[in-house]
């Protein structure tokens, strides 16, 4: 597809499928109805959950060099106390992603994970990674735009992540129908 | 800029298998090297280099929790520890790797055929296949259930018809993963 600002070393397609001949023996026997692609996206968004992380990672760590180098008002940005609290909300947000995926990995190696445990990791994981690209694209000031810095490019992506393996909203409410019993998806119920 | 330091605060690397750490700093040296000097221009290009997709393979890291027919084997933790040192360089690198893995190679190693196993997932776990997974569709994307690709069963084959949209790898994978109504019920096909 054409005109992409966001994920834009990844392909993605259109695939139109008319009359198209499938022998017998290419059907995947072994599931039927939405069990199947729900199960694969399980595992991917349990990835997700951990990658957001990376994202994260490397926005902080450019954050915090650059803040430590540039000198505006006679000091380090990173001396000012509004910096210092935007680096602190990230090393917390990330630092409580950590726990979350590491421990969701655990339970997945035991297998006694839930799904609306991966929901919660991805929804969470890639939220607070997209907020502090946003926070790190603010701290580099006019040299967050430019594309020396990977800040832009992890904030454009990330607008992809929080969108498909199931929308940031789509999340909640597969969480929200976990606490009430209802689900809220449609208005018949 | 400074060289990478992953963020640690908590000592979760002290939880870490010898593995697992290992895996975690293999993926990160080669983002280092090969990824972050390049990743503009493929995106200035729109293009997921193909070097990535044999390196990736070469590495061992593709379908990473999956285990027997050449799949590595690796724990649940270390495919996340791949996940986020490959999208610490960038979210598309672990996007083509979350396709590959968790979309196209999973539902054959969990539903298939020994046949298919065995055909499939050798190629897609060494990068010499890309696979691709179809379920959403031009109007259905929150709401898979509704969707309108049809699988028609014509005796000795099946017909399929409709549309998937956003599909990662899609023009540039081998094997695809597309999600079909099969009549009354749902069913899937690989082709
Ligand atoms: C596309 C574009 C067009 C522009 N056009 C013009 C133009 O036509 N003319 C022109 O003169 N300029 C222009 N600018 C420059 C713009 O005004 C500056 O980028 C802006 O003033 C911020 O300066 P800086 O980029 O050096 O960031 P910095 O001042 O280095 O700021 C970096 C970060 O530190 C924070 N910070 C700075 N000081 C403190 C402090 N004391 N305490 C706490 N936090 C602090 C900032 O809020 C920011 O988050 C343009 C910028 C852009 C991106
Ligand atoms: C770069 C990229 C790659 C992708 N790769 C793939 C792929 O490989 N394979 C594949 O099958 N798909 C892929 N997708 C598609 C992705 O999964 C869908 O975009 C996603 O599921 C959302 O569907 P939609 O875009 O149709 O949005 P919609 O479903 O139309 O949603 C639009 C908005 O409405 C909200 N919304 C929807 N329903 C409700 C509701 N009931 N209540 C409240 N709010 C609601 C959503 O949260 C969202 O904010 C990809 C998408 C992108 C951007």
């Amino acid at each position: 597809m054409k005109g992409k600002y966001s994920l834009r070393a990844s392909v993605t397609s259109e695939l139109v499928f008319q009359d198209c001949k499938i022998p017998k023996d290419r059907i995947l026997p072994g599931v039927k109805g939405l069990r199947g692609p729900f199960s694969c996206l399980n595992n991917a968004r349990f990835g997700i959950s951990w990658g957001a992380l990376g994202a994260a990672m490397a926005c902080f760590h450019s954050a915090k060099t650059y803040t430590l180098s540039r000198i505006q008002f006679d000091h380090p940005i990173a001396s000012y106390q509004l910096v210092q609290n935007k680096l602190a909300w990230m090393l917390r947000e990330i630092t409580k992603g950590q726990l979350l995926a590491y421990h969701l990995g655990k339970k997945k190696d035991a297998g006694t994970w839930i799904p609306e445990q991966i929901s919660l990791a991805k929804m969470n994981n890639v939220d607070i990674a997209l907020d502090i690209a946003r926070m790190a694209r603010d701290m580099h000031g006019a040299n967050g735009i430019l594309d020396e810095y990977p800040i832009m490019r992890h904030m454009a992506n990330l607008e992809s992540v929080k969108t498909y393996e199931g929308t940031h909203d789509i999340h909640n409410l597969i969480i929200g129908k976990h606490i009430t019993g209802i689900q809220a998806f449609t208005r018949t119920i | 800029m400074e060289p990478y330091e992953g963020l640690d605060f908590y000592d979760i690397e002290s939880l870490l298998s010898e593995e697992e750490i290992m895996i975690r700093d293999m993926v990160r040296d080669w983002v280092d090297e090969e990824v972050l000097p390049n990743i503009e221009k493929a995106c200035e290009d729109g293009v997921f280099p193909d070097e990535w997709r044999v390196a990736l393979g070469e590495m061992g890291v593709l379908g990473a929790p999956l285990k027997g027919y050449d799949c590595p084997g690796l724990s649940y933790v270390a495919y996340g520890l791949i996940c986020q040192e490959l999208e610490r360089g960038d979210s598309g690198l672990r996007s083509f790797a979350s396709v590959q893995g968790s979309l196209a190679m999973y539902p054959i190693w969990d539903f298939g055929t020994e046949e298919q196993k065995n055909y499939y997932l050798p190629k897609l776990t060494s990068g010499e296949w890309i696979g691709c997974f179809g379920l959403t569709e031009p109007d259905y994307g929150s709401n898979p259930g509704d969707m309108i690709t049809k699988a028609e069963d014509k005796g000795d084959h099946y017909l399929l018809n409709g549309a998937k949209m956003w599909i990662t790898n899609g023009t540039i994978a081998q094997v695809a993963i597309v999600w079909a109504k099969l009549r009354w019920s749902n069913s899937w096909f690989h082709r």
